[in-house]
């Protein structure tokens, strides 16, 4: 089996186990519709211009609910003990890696797929260039799902695991969200893309940084 | 005497006697930058042997925490975990002093404890990213597996450094630029002249003197907590 089919076939472990209970998905969309609601209402008495708010309400949606489906990742192998059965299986713990990436980063996006028409709804934007905007966003998933699967493999054999992956999550996320904010802010505003150009080069420089040392560190994190 | 004790404390004296010297040095000799007009802003200026040495320190301890992060994970001996929780450790006290002398700068110059400038806030992030090393550490209980797990995580919270490092350089900040060559110096930054140079770097020496005194002993003592804990288990396990 190619090393390509192994990454593809724990993929489709996870989505055929995802579409048997819909419940990671619809959890983390009803929760960033929740976030997006509270963020909503709470800004409104105090905010001149909502729309100047909306990048940051929008990535801190994803960031929270991408945390929930990120700490179910592992919880889930743990608990039926399939990861026996995964470090059993004769393929490389980078492929394990890889696998379980994309199906983070597959999930997330989805439900951002679904969150941001009614986001754009709620906060009465315009969407402005709708492949660069979902291009920006895929890019900070793609971010977020790097180290979130080294994380979320560790948090999972500590005690209070749910609570340690946002605390050691969050701030190495910081430089990540801090580009796809700037860069969503600037779509939104329809600025030309070459004011935000080093923002754009920042993200990319830290999807890259993040996959490579994820990548190299996820054999010494995963075990039964 | 365990190996470790009779170096400790040679480097802890050597490091409290190069420490005196710095503080007369500072306060006594250094003279007033010619750049700055109010009084409170020349006392507030001497901070800066203390605080620049101060982050020198916090970053050098991170840096070998890393490494030895990487040689825990490469060669697997305890001694590096060892290494790495105590550097961690020091190195988050001296970037907690960091922050708080920095606030004690900003005030009389900036006018403010806090803003949210990129390198205070990349300094606090990283701060916070070795807090959490830390409670990493102490939510698990299997020691390999704790060894492990951290050198995973110190080796990523590494990158907070160049971040922070190099923040005041990527954005415009009002954060003074230190060390920098003669290309970047039109941003804010400032040349220093040969006394105050010599001072600083008096300072720097000092701290880092300071840092392997501290260093020896955590270590010393991170081993003869792990002593006495394994000697515990072997009297309980074998009455």
């Amino acid at each position: 089996m190619s090393y390509l089919r192994k990454v593809l076939a724990i993929v489709a472990k996870d989505v055929a186990a995802e579409l048997r209970t819909r419940e990671m998905l619809s959890s983390m969309f009803v929760f960033a519709l929740l976030v997006i609601l509270i963020f909503n209402f709470a800004f409104e008495l105090r905010a001149e211009d909502q729309a100047t708010l909306a990048p940051g309400v929008l990535w801190v949606a994803i960031c929270f609910a991408g945390m929930l489906g990120l700490s179910r990742s592992f919880i889930l192998e743990k608990d039926r003990g399939s990861i026996e059965g995964l470090l059993l299986a004769p393929i490389e713990r980078s492929a394990i890696f890889l696998g379980k990436m994309l199906g983070n980063v597959l999930f997330m996006g989805l439900f951002e797929l679904l969150i941001l028409p009614i986001f754009v709804v709620l906060f009465n934007l315009s969407a402005g260039d709708l492949p660069l905007l979902l291009g920006v966003v895929l890019l900070g998933t793609i971010g977020f799902g790097g180290v979130g699967t080294l994380f979320s493999a560790m948090a999972v054999h500590t005690r209070a695991r749910e609570v340690l992956l946002p605390i050691l999550l969050f701030p190495v996320m910081v430089p990540v969200i801090l580009a796809a904010v700037k860069l969503t802010a600037a779509i939104f505003d329809q600025l030309p893309l070459s004011e935000v150009q080093n923002w754009l080069s920042l993200l990319i420089a830290f999807d890259v940084i993040f996959m490579a040392l994820s990548f190299m560190l996820f054999d010494y994190v995963i075990e039964e | 005497m365990l190996p470790g004790e009779r170096w400790g404390i040679a480097l802890l004296v050597a490091a409290a006697w190069l420490m005196l010297i710095a503080v007369v040095l500072v306060f006594g000799v250094a003279p007033d930058p010619v750049n700055l007009t109010t009084d409170m802003e020349r006392y507030a200026q001497r901070i800066f042997y203390f605080h620049v040495p101060n982050w020198w320190v916090g970053f050098l301890a991170y840096l070998i925490a890393a490494v030895a992060g990487v040689l825990y994970l490469t060669k697997g001996h305890e001694r590096w975990d060892v290494l790495e929780v105590a550097s961690v450790e020091i190195g988050l006290t001296f970037t907690t002093i960091g922050l708080i002398s920095g606030s004690i700068w900003a005030k009389p110059t900036w006018n403010t404890w806090w803003t949210w400038e990129p390198r205070l806030t990349t300094a606090a992030i990283g701060w916070l990213m070795y807090v959490g090393y830390l409670m990493l550490r102490s939510a698990i209980d299997h020691p390999e597996r704790r060894a492990r797990f951290s050198a995973v995580f110190s080796i990523v919270a590494f990158l907070s450094v160049p971040i922070t490092f190099l923040a005041i350089r990527w954005w415009r900040t009002i954060h003074p630029v230190v060390i920098a060559g003669s290309s970047d110096s039109g941003m804010g930054g400032f040349a220093l002249g040969p006394t105050i140079g010599l001072i600083f770097f008096f300072c720097l020496f000092a701290f880092t003197a300071l840092y392997f005194a501290l260093l020896t002993l955590r270590t010393r003592s991170e081993w003869l907590a792990r002593r006495v804990q394994q000697l515990r288990q072997d009297i309980l396990y074998r009455s």
